[in-house]
């Protein structure tokens, strides 16, 4: 079943009973001579018939996921991944959007152990340690064979895409080879708010994990260059798309998506030589959940073929595990970078704010 | 005091305004309850209420100072599509953000047409990022808006008045020290303080235009607080003093501003004799042709840049805008409710009014967050989204109701008070052949300000929101998000006609028999 086919909510046709009662009314011709007991068994069958029908409906396991808008939107992996996994896990797989990443988990912290959701899906390895010491996410057994730059052994989430932040530029602006070259040049660059972006606390890690104690140089360097911050990714690239600036934080797989979704092989991304900065992005169980095995079944279902090769072409970045088919056409037009920069989850989160310090410091100024 | 007169009932009023305060300052309670550190405010925090206050008090005295002039040479100018214009000015206020600060860029961004036109004279560019950015744009939004009630102010002196004027041979300066100065007095003030408060809560425009965390605002610092550090008792303290600044602004606003009516008169047509110099009417002619330059040309841009994508969106989208059209009727019905009871109990406790600005003052996401807590532990705040949305976005556009109303209302009452005393038409009798009548134009305007505001907020929704029943607004954006910029752009257009026609119906509705 294709994710064109229509909605794909439990219906009682699925579920059971309820349809071949009725036929079986149905074939029952009006007027023959049957005893008046015989019709009131039938209207009993046939109410049981519903009755049952409705029970099933009720009794079809739901997965409540919480994940970030953009997965849920048309063009991201939701519909599709709704319908593979409902086509193997006879439940209702629900998707809920929650705002982004970093929404979505003060969003889990507010509702608690109470919380609907068995799965949430959409944190990044910035968010994962302040997610773990909540205490709301349990253990996973899932294993599989990742194709990351990074090994990967977090017991309580299961990463299911990944990329590269980079700067995007028309493909034929000559960029500059490193933070150092770009803050020196005069080149307009859109970025977002670390406080308020995924993105955004990207680009604030990167530069940290490349410089450390030298980042606050770096952003002096850099703040002539940006011409504004934005609140979120959205306006970052509408601006950038607007011609607002020449560069626009976001991933090295952007180009992909002009490329393949919109045969436009004007942008590219501007390749650093100091390394790229890596965001992993993963799902987690919720202890609380009261489907447990369900849940399992989705995440296991994640790593899988079926969900991994949905992902380049919607989410547009690299699938954890590689498909069977490979990579679309078009993602080996990508850079590459000489070098995967990833700050480990526990330091992430003590970095952070220091980073934040220097950021908002030398961009006060 | 002519108020005496009539029996005015101020006890609905009383409860409606207490019904919006218990569901601000309950909202504000209940994050704070569920705040499990309590940290206090850093520097950087105290930088952004200082920046906050700063563009704020910039963003509205220069909104108000523009506005003056242009409603009054709209007030006594008839020209061809002057209608058509009048109602335009509600246009930048019910865009959603990030549409018009789009539909701004490509006018006076970097690749803009200034800047273009700049550049084909040889001439430097024009920067917009920084404060004067966060101005312009907040100017852009608000100053049509403070136009609309200031022009309203204008239209309320009945034209005996002006008729009498001529009649005395009044110099422009006696016109001013007798008519205009005194109607200013009665409207300035509270246009003054609701576009502070307006302001004070902008976060995307300010952070998007101002250039970079300089420009961060109160609003920012809160969803910080929020999201970044999940911090709630620090959301819920600066919610606090972001609606004691704007709450106190209104206050002294309240205060400042005048009550005294101008009379009854018998709605002729205002002729303006003293207005028909020829310095005069040129004068008049730039202005007014500078403010719609001003208004019409990122509209123009945002029409422009929509009308393919119209075609690119995905029918959900259309769903969306069914759904934020239900949500703006209900919201409009609910701020009826609201609205009118208090504006008829603010003729007699004028305190009442300030609570309209408690709306706007607060934080959209304190609200959401406080109501999803208090929601979460009896329902599933996920199936009251629509409900909740409409109820924010009516109490959101309670101010600007009540700014249209009250005078409205306290005009009738002095007005018309005594001859219906007299004549003991009090209570329902009262409301229906005195009040209603004589309220259409404003309660028109209103009312369609606040379905179209209603249609154009995100405000709370996000929150509540799910893939099924998101608005028209939140779709946009996450076709933005989607890389789907051109059906974004379809979709902001599509929210601009929605809205904008349905702020002309409600208008158009209450103004039928009024020459406008």
């Amino acid at each position: 079943m294709s994710q064109d086919d229509g909605p794909v909510e439990p219906e009682p046709v699925k579920t059971g009973g309820g349809k071949v009662l009725e036929q079986s009314g149905l074939a029952d011709p009006a007027g023959t001579n049957r005893a008046n007991l015989e019709d009131a068994m039938k209207a009993l069958t046939f109410a049981a018939g519903v009755l049952m029908a409705t029970t099933a409906l009720a009794e079809t396991p739901v997965l409540t996921v919480y994940t970030y808008d953009s997965f849920v939107s048309d063009w991201g992996p939701g519909p599709a991944v709704e319908a593979a996994f409902e086509e193997v896990c006879a439940c209702d797989l629900q998707l809920v959007g929650a705002g982004d990443g970093a929404e979505l988990l003060a969003r889990v912290k507010l509702e608690g152990a109470r919380t609907d959701a068995d799965l949430v899906l959409g944190l990044d390895t910035n968010l994962t340690a302040a997610a773990k010491e909540t205490g709301l996410f349990s253990d996973h057994g899932v294993t599989a064979d990742y194709a990351m730059p990074v090994a990967w052994d977090d017991a309580t989430f299961v990463p299911y895409d990944w990329g590269y932040f980079a700067f995007v530029k028309n493909a034929d602006l000559q960029s500059p080879a490193d933070f150092k070259a770009l803050g020196a040049s005069d080149l307009k660059i859109v970025i977002q708010d670390p406080r308020s972006s995924t993105p955004g606390l990207g680009l604030l890690m990167w530069v940290k994990a490349a410089y450390g104690d030298e980042a606050p140089a770096i952003w002096e360097g850099l703040s002539d260059n940006i011409v504004t911050v934005t609140k979120g990714w959205s306006e970052a690239y509408g601006l950038f798309l607007e011609g607002e600036a020449d560069m626009v934080l976001s991933y090295t797989t952007s180009p992909a998506y002009h490329l393949i979704a919109e045969e436009d092989a004007s942008k590219a991304a501007a390749p650093m030589s100091e390394g790229h900065y890596m965001q992993i992005e993963v799902a987690g169980k919720l202890a609380s959940t009261d489907q447990p095995e369900l849940a399992d079944q989705f995440l296991q279902f994640m790593v899988s073929d079926a969900f991994q090769s949905i992902i380049p072409t919607t989410n547009w970045m690299y699938p954890a595990v590689t498909p069977e088919s490979g990579l679309p056409t078009g993602f080996e037009t990508l850079i590459s970078p000489e070098k995967s920069l990833l700050i480990p989850a526990a330091e992430a989160a003590s970095l952070r704010d220091q980073a934040l310090e220097e950021w908002l410091t030398a961009l006060s100024k | 005091m002519a108020d005496r007169a009539v029996q005015i009932r101020s006890w609905p009023g009383v409860i409606a305004a207490a019904f919006v305060a218990v569901l601000i300052l309950g909202t504000l309670i209940a994050v704070v309850l569920r705040a499990e550190a309590r940290a206090g405010l850093g520097p950087s925090d105290w930088a952004a209420i200082r920046f906050t206050i700063k563009q704020s008090v910039m963003s509205a005295v220069l909104s108000v100072a523009l506005a003056v002039p242009v409603a009054r040479a709209l007030a006594r100018r008839q020209f061809f599509g002057r209608k058509m214009l009048v109602m335009l000015l509600g246009a930048p206020f019910i865009l959603p953000v990030i549409v018009a600060v789009l539909g701004l860029l490509a006018v006076l961004g970097r690749n803009g047409v200034l800047n273009g036109a700049l550049g084909w004279l040889g001439l430097p560019e024009v920067q917009i990022y920084g404060l004067h950015g966060v101005v312009l744009a907040h100017v852009f939004f608000n100053m049509p808006l403070a136009v609309r009630v200031i022009l309203q102010g204008w239209q309320a002196i009945p034209a005996e008045r002006f008729r009498l004027a001529a009649q005395l041979r009044f110099s422009p300066r006696d016109m001013w020290r007798v008519l205009e100065r005194p109607m200013l007095m009665r409207v300035v003030p509270g246009a003054f303080a609701i576009i502070f408060a307006l302001c004070m809560s902008s976060f995307a425009v300010a952070l998007t235009l101002g250039g970079g965390p300089k420009a961060t605002t109160v609003e920012l610092a809160i969803y910080q607080a929020f999201r970044f550090d999940f911090d709630l008792g620090k959301a819920a303290l600066l919610g606090c003093i972001q609606i004691g600044l704007a709450g106190g602004a209104a206050m002294v606003a309240l205060r400042l501003s005048s009550t005294d009516s101008f009379g009854g008169g018998l709605d002729r047509t205002v002729e303006r004799w003293d207005a028909q110099g020829r310095g005069q009417t040129i004068w008049d002619g730039v202005l007014i042709a500078s403010a719609a330059l001003f208004l019409l040309l990122p509209l123009g841009m945002i029409v422009g840049r929509g009308v393919q994508g119209v075609f690119e969106m995905p029918v959900n989208a259309w769903w969306a805008a069914a759904v934020s059209l239900q949500v703006s009727l209900v919201s409009t019905v609910v701020l009826l409710l609201l609205a009118l009871p208090i504006a008829i109990g603010a003729a007699r406790l004028r305190l009442l009014e300030s609570v309209g600005v408690l709306g706007i003052a607060s934080s959209p996401l304190v609200i959401g967050t406080g109501l999803f807590v208090m929601i979460y532990p009896v329902a599933d705040p996920i199936a009251l989204a629509l409900p909740v949305t409409a109820l924010v976005n009516a109490v959101m556009a309670l101010p600007f109701a009540l700014r249209v109303l009250v005078p409205a209302v306290r005009d009738v009452v002095q007005d018309y008070g005594r001859l219906a005393a007299s004549l003991n038409v009090t209570g329902a009798v009262w409301l229906r052949i005195v009040l209603l009548p004589r309220l259409r134009a404003p309660l028109g305007f209103a009312a369609g300000l606040t379905a179209a505001l209603s249609m154009g907020d995100l405000g709370v929704i996000a929150l509540f929101a799910d893939a099924e029943r998101a608005t028209l607004p939140l779709q946009m954006y996450r076709l933005m998000g989607s890389y789907q910029t051109e059906a974004a752009a379809g979709a902001g257009l599509v929210l601009l006609t929605l809205s904008f026609g349905i702020f002309w119906l409600f208008d158009q509705g209450g103004r039928s028999h009024v020459d406008a």
